[in-house]
């Protein structure tokens, strides 16, 4: 899926590091949880955590299925790539959807950002854990993203009905990370909570890992909408009287829903481009998320309500 | 393959480019307002990571929680938890990344608060050095002590002492001086190789990343001098090969491979290896990982290993050098943090989790705890939160370990609470107590299979637990009345009579019942082995203890019988009037009263002798026993 055709290179001291660490929590999952799942969101963080799952085990296969929560709005380079990833390393894909949201008539763009994620993300994801009664959830967050993931544990506990209460998080000392719980409690795994937006492309790029060719700048149908450039992926999103759609050069530094997804003016086309890109960037990736500006404590709040 | 470019990136505004160092692991820490979060800030923000979007933020941000009046407030940038950002305090641990030209960082902001300390000690132990902050108007106090003290024991050496709002004192260097003068008095009983003071305004940025005209009197590196400079590292590639294993990897039958982080030394294939705990040895046949066969695989590395010989090894093994072995010992010595509200008791059953492996373990003793304020040692019978103690713990069955002092990969484990499944303790072993023995072990000549064929029944515990009055002696009595005409080899401990003798020197505190139940339990497992039925009746309230007591003997050998008669019940027949002086407060710790009564959540039998007779309920319990096969 990748427009990259360039080698494979050998890892910095750095990103050997990092991908030790990451390698032995999913080992630890695994060994530790009666059913673990790896939530799939198709973005590069979710790339990364696949691929070392995919490492971990070798030269068995992951021993869990990928869950993808799809909430009808992802762009559709996003599907076509996930089913071929799935599809190329004979890995399970469970996908759901919020059957009752999607009766409500839930979408990103009347109901509001805030509402849309609540019902069609936080909530979808609890079905779905709660359905296939999984014990265990990998999720790609890092801590470098925002404050209140920069307090979140590698392992983080959630009580019954998936609450995660921030001011009593259990302590977590070396790497001996406390497994335990009790019936109808799960854990949320972060294994790449040390990692920063860079080291995840120079890692996708030392390894040679596909990513959504949306992430490579390319001319792009966008309207500009309360100053972001928004990439109508169908017909579904309406033009406001005066909106016009326009062909610019674009990129996205993070992928969502589409309408809550902002495009990035740039020329970076390969994977060194984006790199030398993010090294002179002066706005972070979340600035493009129409979903974190919403409130200010805003992750933090979802988070407690179930969000990853 | 090419050599990537990561250590050739000029770095630029925002990048961790080319660290020439490796990377280091730090934290700040000391008392409460002292600055911590305020510098984590101050450095994020002159290294450039901060971002156009997250500066506007925080522009907002410090108008409506700022502590700083119209300035920006720098620790707003890492309190990332609401409550925080209202009280204007760290509540828990952070990790941000930053980097300079020279080296990466990954730092964690601690709380200063005493009740938060337990999340100080999180970030400390994954760090390599400590940013100790002092308020330079207030000096040395209690919690830069406690927590100088809990970064050396958790063996970070090397410190930097910041003392902080130097603007505030008029950028004295006399203040400087005498703070320095004081911490040091304190910091020579501590393990500290390194002690760097630095005086800084981690808000106006003094000699955090640049040189400051107005401390013309200090000719010291800055903080991020110093830290980028630092040479942390542990060694661990050179200690003894250790790899706890962490997975078993079996895609088919021709495959069996040992998943895990090599915890320190280095391996290659060929070199000779033990399974530390059987004592079992083999060879390293492949260091197998996605990319191929690796040549060696060294400290850090996440890799498989394949054997030479089929040897039994599974999750929570060791390999190890057999010229170096770990100790494997079911006894040993080693300092505890408390990290819950409910105290530590010795005698209670914990969850330890060391290396890749779980085992049941108590405290054994508890030797003494520590004075953070004058390291002075303290008897003591319980650990409260936050409070540190040296203890002798016995584990279930042997662990394989190194002294923290040692190896900090092998050394450490965490006290887990078998309930609650909270994260109680953690620990730091100084030494070994005694050579595991239970591995060669005398085998008897008459063993409790035989005296049970000679018996004719089963061995077994009847636990009778309930609140006092609720009925156990006299059923308890019952039921050894029947058991004895059909023939069976019976003995009762009861409650009253055993405080009398055996358990004379104990009260009725917590800890002093978990002991009572402690002892009595090994006295059961005795009368066990030797064949009998052995009938317990004690209030036994927590059932964390009567679990203990379960896992001393056999699967199926321990009955727990719950007397289920409703407290109201009791204190209305009160036969020995106890309630009644516990009510009017004669009597402390009194169950039901002002102590807590756990119910047992899967008892085998439970007996309600408000529903039927004392007879009716003996005659439940031995149907029970008949059905178990206990007795025929
Ligand atoms: N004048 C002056 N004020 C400072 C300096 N450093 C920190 N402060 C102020 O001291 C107050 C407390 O700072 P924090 O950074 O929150 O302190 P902390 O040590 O992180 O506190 P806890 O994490 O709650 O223990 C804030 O109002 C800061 O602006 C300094 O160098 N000079
Ligand atoms: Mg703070």
């Amino acid at each position: 899926m990748s427009t990259n055709t360039q080698t494979r290179l050998a890892l910095s001291q750095h990103l050997k590091h990092l991908e030790a660490e990451s390698i032995a929590i999913i080992r630890e999952v695994a060994a530790e949880f009666r059913n673990p799942v790896m939530l799939y969101s198709i973005g590069k963080d979710s790339g990364v955590m696949l691929h070392l799952a995919l490492k971990a085990f070798y030269p068995s296969k992951p021993p869990f299925p990928l869950l993808h929560i799809d909430t009808g709005w992802k762009f559709r380079d996003m599907l076509r790539h996930r089913d071929s990833i799935a599809a190329r390393h004979g890995l399970k894909l469970l996908v759901h959807t919020n059957a009752e949201g999607v009766a409500r008539g839930i979408n990103p763009i009347t109901s509001g950002s805030q509402l849309h994620t609540q019902v069609m993300k936080t909530e979808a994801l609890k079905q779905a854990l709660d359905k296939w009664e999984f014990d265990a959830a990998f999720g790609g967050a890092r801590r470098d993203e925002e404050k209140s993931r920069a307090k979140e544990r590698v392992f983080s506990f959630r009580s019954a009905g998936h609450v995660w209460d921030p001011r009593n998080q259990r302590p977590e000392l070396w790497s001996l990370y406390n497994t335990k719980i009790n019936k109808g409690e799960t854990i949320r795994v972060f294994p790449l909570s040390n990692w920063t937006e860079l080291d995840i492309w120079q890692y996708t790029r030392a390894q040679q890992i596909p990513v959504v060719p949306l992430y490579f700048a390319a001319p792009r149908p966008v309207i500009e909408r309360d100053g972001l450039l928004i990439m109508r992926d169908d017909d579904r999103m309406p033009l406001a009287p005066e909106e016009l759609e326009q062909v610019r050069m674009v990129r996205f530094r993070s992928l969502g829903c589409y309408p809550l997804s902002a495009a990035i003016e740039s020329e970076a086309a390969t994977l060194d481009e984006i790199i030398e890109e993010m090294l002179i960037s002066r706005t972070s990736e979340r600035s493009g998320r129409l979903i974190d500006s919403d409130e200010a404590a805003s992750m933090e709040k979802k988070k407690r309500e179930g969000y990853f | 393959m090419t050599a990537y470019a990561h250590d050739q990136v000029t770095v630029s505004p925002g990048g961790r480019g080319g660290p020439t160092k490796g990377l280091l692991r730090f934290l700040t820490c000391g008392s409460v307002d002292d600055g911590k979060s305020t510098l984590i800030g101050r450095l994020l923000y002159d290294t450039k990571l901060i971002l156009e979007d997250q500066l506007a933020a925080l522009e907002r941000d410090s108008r409506k929680h700022g502590t700083t009046g119209d300035d920006i407030d720098f620790a707003l940038l890492v309190d990332g938890l609401e409550a925080e950002r209202e009280q204007g305090i760290t509540i828990d641990v952070a990790y941000r990344f930053f980097s300079t030209p020279r080296r990466a960082f990954i730092v964690a902001d601690t709380p200063g608060h005493e009740q938060y300390t337990r999340n100080m000690a999180t970030g400390a132990s994954n760090s390599h050095a400590a940013v100790i902050l002092i308020d330079a108007r207030k000096g040395v106090l209690t919690q830069t002590r406690r927590h100088s003290y809990i970064c050396s024991l958790l063996g970070i050496r090397h410190v930097v002492l910041a003392v902080n709002k130097i603007d505030l004192v008029d950028f004295s260097g006399e203040r400087f001086h005498h703070i320095v003068g004081d911490y040091l008095g304190f910091a020579q009983a501590l393990s500290f190789s390194s002690i760097t003071p630095i005086p800084v305004s981690a808000r106006y940025g003094d000699n955090v990343t640049a040189r400051s005209a107005r401390t013309g009197w200090y000719e010291g590196p800055t903080i991020i001098e110093h830290l980028e400079g630092l040479d942390a590292t542990e060694g661990l590639d050179g200690k003894p090969f250790r790899f706890p294993v962490q997975w078993v990897n079996r895609p088919n039958l021709d495959f069996r491979g040992f998943c895990g982080t090599v915890a320190s030394g280095v391996v290659r294939p060929g070199d000779p290896v033990i399974v530390a705990a059987s004592g079992r040895d083999t060879h390293v046949a492949r260091i197998v990982t996605a990319d191929g066969d690796l040549p060696e695989a060294r400290a850090g590395d996440a890799v498989t290993l394949t054997l030479s010989d089929e040897v039994d090894v599974a999750r929570g093994d060791m390999l190890a050098q057999p010229q170096a072995r770990p100790e494997v010992v079911d006894q040993f010595a080693a300092q505890v943090l408390w990290m819950i509200e409910e105290p530590m008791l010795p005698g209670r059953s914990y969850l330890m989790r060391i290396g890749t492996q779980y085992v049941p373990a108590r405290v054994t003793s508890l030797k003494h705890k520590t004075d953070v304020n004058t390291l002075e040692h303290i008897a003591a019978r319980t650990l409260g939160l936050n409070e540190i103690g040296l203890c002798n713990l016995a584990t279930a069955t042997p662990v394989a370990f190194d002294p923290y002092s040692e190896n900090r990969e092998t050394g450490a484990f965490v006290l887990i609470d078998r309930f609650t499944n909270a994260t109680a303790g953690a620990g730091m072993i100084a030494f070994g107590l005694r050579r595991a023995t239970n591995i060669h072990r005398q085998a008897l000549l008459v063993d409790k299979a035989a005296r049970t064929r000679l018996n004719g029944h089963r061995p077994a515990i009847l636990w009778f637990t309930g609140l006092s009055g609720s009925g156990k002696s006299t059923i308890a009595n019952i039921v050894e009345r029947e058991l004895h005409a059909q023939g069976t080899h019976t003995y009762m401990l009861d409650g009253d009579n055993v405080r009398h003798g055996l358990n004379r020197d104990l009260g009725f505190t917590d800890a002093d019942r978990v002991e009572n139940i402690r002892r009595v339990g090994e006295v059961a497992r005795l009368f066990v082995d030797a064949g009998a039925i052995v009938l317990c009746s004690f209030i036994s309230p927590f059932r964390a203890e009567r679990r203990m007591v379960r896992e001393l003997v056999e699967e199926g050998e321990f009955i727990e019988i719950h007397v289920d008669t409703p407290l109201e019940i009791c204190k209305q027949r009160d036969p020995k009037g106890l309630y009644a002086r516990a009510l009017a407060g004669k009597i402390k710790n009194f169950t039901g009263i002002d102590s807590p009564y756990e119910a047992p959540e899967h008892a085998e039998v439970v007996v309600d002798t408000n529903q039927g007779s004392a007879e009716d309920a003996a005659q439940r319990i031995l149907a029970a026993l008949r059905e178990r096969q206990v007795i025929s």
